[in-house]
């Protein structure tokens, strides 16, 4: 049996990670607010080059562009590349092996295709890395400073492999920011941009004056719109990481509690068995003079 | 209808928050050259280049660096979509000044490929406009 002084080291330790679960949960709560105030700010930013994508796809021909061209991502031998996002850090329950796990079942659903992967945040790379999967690209360790230009050099590499022909298309998976509690894992379509969201709001048939020409502006603002939905894509794992490190950490100082309280029952009766012992002895050896 | 007598300005960036405002005239640095816009401009799309960028509420101006990004114009309003926005008080003059000189001295070099000058040459722009903006600040012009 333990003797108090080892139950008394024991509880010490609990104690000492319990500060640290603490203290994580406080970071993330933190970061985790700042991390929702940059996807709020870039609402207004994705609401406008949506409306300017419905005026511009009246007057151009948006069949022509070379982001916009279809092929059968279901055909056999489609080459597919998957830009999977998972954090930096480990600590965060089950956020970095559910889209992990996700992406890995989208790619025995579809094993026809071939994949290549895009890996951006550590513990993805370090996973696919270890399982010999042909990687294209990789990038980690921005969550702690995530920029547009992260986004920019993804999104770069992504049309550059998709408009070369190298690969027919680009997948996006991702953890969504559902809410503090929940993060949803997302299989997103990147390239060929599927169907722009044009069909719902009117134009309002205004004549616009372009400059330069429709098509070129409409060129030029398509590749804007793939950064985007990466950089939007990287907003919400950030954001969702920092929520699922709360829950976790949350946890964990509530576990590390219940097996303080547990420890300190156990010494306390083991303390009391020892005086108890001592004062049978005590009795006891006064009966026997 | 009647023509409007003020300018809904909006500016937005995908990395940080929005600038709305009323105004009387803003200019901004077009594909084609620069533009300036009153209220009841004919609805015109443009794409933005690196460039500075002003809007004028009464006498006072203000200032901006813009780099990329596009414009819509409405009668009663100017929406920009720009990849980077500062204003005059965002600009830290010596990084700009560093940014200037490091794409001065990449010029000068002679292995430098087309393809690295046109990237170098965007990065001075961008350098010299926020230069420019930068002291706007401190010779504030009516």
């Amino acid at each position: 049996m333990p003797s108090l002084l080892d139950y008394r080291r024991r509880i010490r330790a609990v104690k000492n990670t319990q500060q640290i679960t603490k203290a994580m949960k406080m970071i993330a709560a933190s970061r985790l607010r700042k991390a929702q105030e940059r996807m709020v700010g870039a609402r207004p930013f994705s609401k406008q080059i949506v409306r300017m994508l419905h005026d511009l796809a009246t007057v151009v021909d948006e069949e022509m562009h070379p982001l916009l061209a279809t092929r059968d991502l279901s055909a056999p031998g489609a080459r597919v590349l998957m830009i999977v996002v998972t954090a930096d850090k480990g600590l965060c329950g089950g956020f970095n092996t559910n889209l992990i796990k996700a992406a890995s079942n989208r790619m025995l659903e579809h094993p026809t295709r071939h994949h290549t992967m895009a890996l951006i945040g550590r513990k993805g790379r370090d996973f696919y890395r270890r399982r010999g999967m042909p990687v294209t690209f990789e990038l980690s360790g921005i969550f702690s400073h995530l920029k547009y230009s992260h986004a920019q050099e993804i999104a770069r590499v992504a049309m550059e492999e998709f408009t070369s022909g190298r690969i027919d298309g680009v997948e996006l998976v991702y953890n969504e920011f559902k809410s503090v509690m929940q993060q949803r894992v997302t299989v997103e379509q990147l390239l060929p941009i599927p169907r722009l969201p044009l069909d719902s709001a009117p134009t309002g048939g205004i004549e616009y004056l372009y400059e330069p020409d429709p098509q070129k502006i409409f060129d030029s603002l398509l590749p804007r719109y793939v950064e985007f939905d990466i950089f939007h894509a990287l907003l919400e794992s950030a954001a969702a990481e920092h929520a699922a490190r709360m829950t976790a950490m949350d946890a964990a100082s509530k576990n590390a509690g219940d097996v303080i309280d547990s420890l300190t029952l156990h010494m306390n009766k083991v303390r009391q068995a020892a005086i108890t012992r001592e004062i049978i002895e005590v009795v006891s050896g006064a009966q026997a003079l | 209808m009647a023509n409007p007598s003020q300018l809904t300005f909006e500016l937005v960036t995908p990395d940080h928050g929005v600038v709305s405002e009323l105004v009387d005239e803003v200019q901004l640095p077009g594909a084609e050259g620069y533009l300036g816009i009153l209220p009841g401009h004919t609805p015109l799309l443009t794409t933005l280049t690196v460039g500075e960028l002003w809007f004028r509420k009464g006498q006072q101006k203000t200032y901006l660096s813009v780099a990329f990004g596009f414009a819509e114009v409405l009668p009663d309003r100017v929406s920009i979509l720009a990849r980077s926005a500062e204003t005059a008080d965002e600009i830290d003059e010596v990084r700009a000044e560093a940014q200037r000189q490091r794409a001065m001295g990449e010029l000068q070099k002679p292995s430098t490929t087309p393809d690295d000058i046109e990237r170098i040459q965007a990065s001075l722009m961008k350098a010299l406009v926020r230069l420019q903006v930068a002291n706007r600040r401190r010779a504030p012009r009516a």
